[in-house]
């Protein structure tokens, strides 16, 4: 029977050894708790997170279909309560007993909050996961004063987010030097000088001693008695170990769970790694060091016990662009034996230190400028010998260009320190998988997924080794909002932007243009299912009078005829109005609709009473129709009921805007008389069955549709049909046709996003679909009620020549 | 139907073009787009020079009009085509101004040639139409008066 892996902690470190665990072993049974609700994901890139650089989706490592593909059960959102060492089961706050053979503790850290008095206040935040970020984005607004405490990493990038976000933000430190545990006083100064020139204000030496205000933080007020006031407080000061579960586990602890060279603690089957470990009297903070820990961890865990760990050469970098800092090793100078190399430019702001002992590097500072952190890095892992380079320390030769650069590096040289991949292993998987794209390196080699520094090195060694490198374009909206619309649909949720051009003035210079503005329109649409402050400005003039405009200025009316079944009556009407308001043209659409052409704007609204049917939508990107076959009814080869569906699906979608136009067709055989194949969405009628197929296209060009699922009944039909509808509409880019969208996806994927998704994200769609729907109406209602008073009439001067 | 001397026309209540969007009005020979940027109001012929799309149904971008029919991008202010900067087109712009709360337009003393030829777009298929015009140096001072 296999052996059964209990996993407390579902973060970085805790993952990032699953993984290497799988690599030697498939043969355990895991279950992972995390106690936050997210997937694991980089918590090193927060801090883009929250300035606005990255949406959440971006930032996940493992998604659900690792843990599925891995066969590893998945608990979110739940927090180990206790651990019994001698039972070896672990017990959950809900009371599930969970039984293990081996535990693997990663339980990670929590903020450390100093004894600041008032600190539960709301208003106080930490920035410490993505719930967090979350909270922090909901708060930061335009012009709200911001106080950050704490001057390290954490604080100053937070600080940096919140700025972006509109914030005047104050960083107040207790120590008189900025990520005092990374730089010396000089290199903090230059880069208290830089904050200071990004906007951000820096309090030095400042004890934090309450929280002002009642319930709500006011401000803050410093030992010395003075006060600042704001209207949010982050607190960043550092990290605590998380080592309660392992205390009472009775695990040898100090300040984190202890652990020899193997990674074992005090317990044979009880394993650490992460943020909570100590290791030779030291707990880790950064990434690096907890990967190398996890490598080492999966040996023994699996039987493989052998690799040692001892030590990592801490290494910082500072992700704020334009305030570049780096830092790593030992910069102590009044050490006995130890050379100090150093070089300042006031002007550049630029400051460069090395500590050398017995020749080889042992610490490093760089400000302002980083380019070399790979190859100082380097040099203080692998202890080289630097007396023959002693002329070139700050200042090494030119190379021709960052090509040759990539070529003169050792195949031993590690490009990505966080997961340890060597240049040696990027280049032998680009040539043995024939990688063309970043992406692909980067799920295939892990190389740059973590602090995403060597970024710039992979890709030059994508450039170097692969023949047909493809540089990846990362599609932003427009000029104007350079962002991608994932990017934005994420911000327009989060932020709780609810009009076109609130986002213009936050995300953009306030204007937009004529791609934006629609494409924002659509966003504001999903997001909030119709809920929102829908600007007409923004939209698209068929979209303001609900028509469509022909090239002399003049506009066409397409009444909805649902599944091209009209009567009588509704032709004799329709004739009547064209004549009525002489039509210049009546022509049979291709999609089994009248059309009225010709007409003036002003005559729009007399025209749709006269008719007294509903909008056809033919001029927005939107659902268009459903072409039908006569099906059961008539057809002596019909073997479904083609028509009765037809209009049926007609009626559950009408009235809703889609990333682009939406056509439909029902036919009742598969003899395909009203080309379902080459529609957006089509139903198939077969004997005994229908088939639902989706990403058919007859136009520019043309495409056959694949088929989604096949089903017994037409409402199931209906139903799978509402699940692909809602999730093309939530996830399309602005203007992609579904063809283009499933071909993008792949229908495997699309398959697995709908009809095959777990139940609660199937219900999801429907829900927000039926919210849409009941608050969509036939936009002809308009002419009734018209937006404005001049929407549709023609404003007469109150002055003009006799 | 001319005007005889450069003269302002009273035209309509502000509150009659919603902000950032445009609306044609008649008066004389003219068909004028007239925009509401919120701090202002700009006025220019409405038929776009390429092929006579009806500019007052564009979308607003900025100082700036997208014609509805092919995306040409007019600044409101100086008439140049923003986004075909080759093709010399450049539309009339008139001068504006709100008094007590309504938009008035100057017009010009109406010409032998204007009164002659079409200004209009009334057919398909119309053959294109220039209109040549130096962009202003800086903009009419009345642009700003509200």
């Amino acid at each position: 029977m296999n052996e059964k892996l209990v996993v407390v902690g579902n973060g970085m470190a805790g993952t990032a050894c699953v993984e290497q665990i799988l690599k030697y072993s498939p043969r355990f049974e895991i279950t992972v708790f995390g106690d936050e609700t997210h997937v694991n994901y980089n918590r090193i890139l927060l801090s883009a997170v929250l300035a606005g650089e990255k949406s959440a989706d971006e930032i996940v490592l493992n998604s659900l279909d690792w843990y599925r593909e891995n066969n590893i059960r998945l608990r979110l959102g739940v927090r180990i309560a206790s651990v019994d060492s001698v039972a070896k089961t672990v017990t959950s706050e809900d009371g599930n007993v969970t039984p293990y053979d081996k535990l693997l503790l990663a339980t990670g850290s929590s903020p450390l909050i100093p004894p600041i008095e008032g600190v539960q206040k709301q208003g106080v935040y930490v920035f410490r996961n993505l719930d967090d970020t979350r909270a922090l984005l909901d708060r930061a607004r335009k012009g709200a004063r911001a106080i950050v405490i704490g001057g390290g990493l954490l604080g100053l990038e937070a600080a940096r987010g919140l700025q972006i976000q509109g914030c005047d933000v104050t960083v107040v430190h207790l120590m008189d030097t900025l990520m005092e545990r990374q730089l010396d006083s000089i290199g903090g100064g230059y880069l208290k000088a830089k904050m200071e020139c990004l906007g951000v204000k820096v309090l030095l030496g400042r004890n934090t001693a309450a929280i002002l205000g009642d319930t709500k933080a006011e401000g803050v007020r410093f030992k010395d008695g003075s006060e600042i006031s704001a209207d949010l407080v982050v607190i960043a000061a550092g990290i605590r170990p998380n080592v309660e579960l392992a205390r009472a586990a009775g695990l040898e602890v100090n300040r984190g769970v202890v652990v020899n060279d193997y990674m074992e603690t005090s317990h044979p089957d009880i394993f650490a790694v992460g943020e909570c470990v100590e290791h030779k009297g030291v707990c880790y903070g950064l990434v690096a060091p907890l990967l190398e820990q996890g490598k080492v961890l999966a040996a023994t865990l699996t039987g493989n016990k052998g690799p040692l760990y001892q030590g990592s050469v801490p290494a910082a970098k500072l992700k704020i662009m334009g305030v570049d800092v780096f830092s790593a090793g030992d910069f102590r100078e009044n050490i006995p034996g130890n050379d100090v190399v150093r070089f300042e430019d006031p002007a550049l702001a630029t400051y460069k230190k090395l500590i050398l002992r017995d020749n080889s590097l042992v610490g490093v500072i760089l400000v302002g400028e980083t380019s070399d952190s790979h190859r100082y890095l380097d040099w203080l892992r692998s202890r080289t010998d630097l007396r023959e380079q002693r002329r070139q320390l700050l200042f090494p030769h030119a190379v021709a260009d960052s090509g040759l650069d990539v070529a003169q590096l050792t195949d031993n040289h590690v490009i990505c320190g966080c997961h340890g991949v060597s240049k040696g292993s990027i280049v032998r998987t680009i040539r043995d998988r024939g990688l063309t794209t970043l992406s692909q390196l980067k799920e295939c080699t892990r190389a740059s997924t973590g602090c995403g520094s060597c970024t710039d090195l992979c890709q030059s060694l994508l450039k170097a080794v692969a023949p047909q490198f493809q540089e990846e374009e990362k599609k932003v909206l427009c000029k104007c909002v350079p962002f991608t619309e994932p990017q934005l649909r994420e911000l327009v949720r989060s932020q709780r932007l609810r009009s076109v051009q609130e986002v213009l003035d936050i995300y953009s210079n306030g204007t937009g243009c004529e791609v934006c503005k629609p494409a924002l329109s659509y966003m504001m649409d999903m997001a909030w299912c119709g809920g929102h402050d829908e600007d007409r400005s923004a939209r698209f003039i068929n979209d303001r009078v609900h028509a469509n405009i022909q090239r002399d200025g003049t506009f066409s009316v397409v009444p909805r005829i649902r599944g091209g079944v009209t009567s009588p009556q509704e032709l004799r009407r329709i004739a009547d109005v064209a004549e009525k308001y002489s039509v210049r043209m009546v022509k049979i659409t291709g999609s089994q609709r009248i059309d009225l052409l010709g007409v003036q704007k002003s005559d729009l609204p007399k025209i749709w009473a006269d008719l007294g049917m509903p909008s056809g939508q033919a001029y927005t990107k939107g659902v268009r129709m459903v072409k039908t076959c006569v099906g059961t009814d008539f057809c002596r080869f019909g073997v479904q009921d083609a028509i009765a569906t037809g209009i049926e699906l007609e009626r559950r979608f009408e009235n809703l805007f889609t990333p682009h136009k939406l056509k439909m067709g029902v036919v009742g055989c598969p003899r395909n008389c009203a080309e379902a194949t080459v529609k957006d969405i089509g139903l198939v009628g077969q004997e005994g069955s229908w088939q639902v197929v989706v990403g058919g296209a007859a136009g520019k060009k043309v495409r056959k549709a694949d088929v989604l699922v096949t089903v017994e009944s037409a409402e199931e039909a209906l139903q799978a049909t509402a699940l692909f509808f809602q999730y093309y509409r939530e996830n399309a880019n602005y203007l992609e046709r579904t063809y283009d969208f499933v071909e993008r996806l792949g229908i495997e994927h699309v398959r697995r996003e709908t009809i095959y998704a777990p139940l609660a994200q199937q219900q999801g769609l429907r829900e927000r679909l039926r919210k849409s729907k009941g608050l969509s109406r036939d936009a002809w209602l308009e002419g009734d009620a018209p937006r404005h008073s001049s929407q549709f009439v023609q404003i007469e001067p109150m002055e003009n020549v006799q | 139907m001319t005007v005889v001397e450069n003269r302002w026309f009273r035209v309509t209540p502000c509150a009659n073009i919603p902000i950032r969007e445009g609306r044609v009005v008649k008066i004389a020979q003219w068909q004028i787009a007239i925009f509401n940027l919120g701090e202002s109001f700009l006025a220019v012929e409405n038929g776009c020079p390429h092929r006579g799309g009806p500019l007052a149904d564009g979308i607003v971008s900025g100082t700036a009009v997208v014609c509805p029919l092919h995306a040409w991008k007019f600044d409101l202010l100086t008439g140049s085509a923003v986004n075909h900067p080759d093709s010399n087109a450049c539309l009339k712009t008139f001068p504006t101004r709100v008094e007590q709360g309504i938009i008035c337009v100057e017009l010009p003393a109406t010409t032998e040639s204007q009164e002659t030829a079409s200004p209009v777009c009334e057919h398909r298929d119309l053959p294109l139409r220039w209109v040549q015009r130096k962009p202003l140096a800086s903009p009419p001072a009345e642009i700003y008066e509200l």
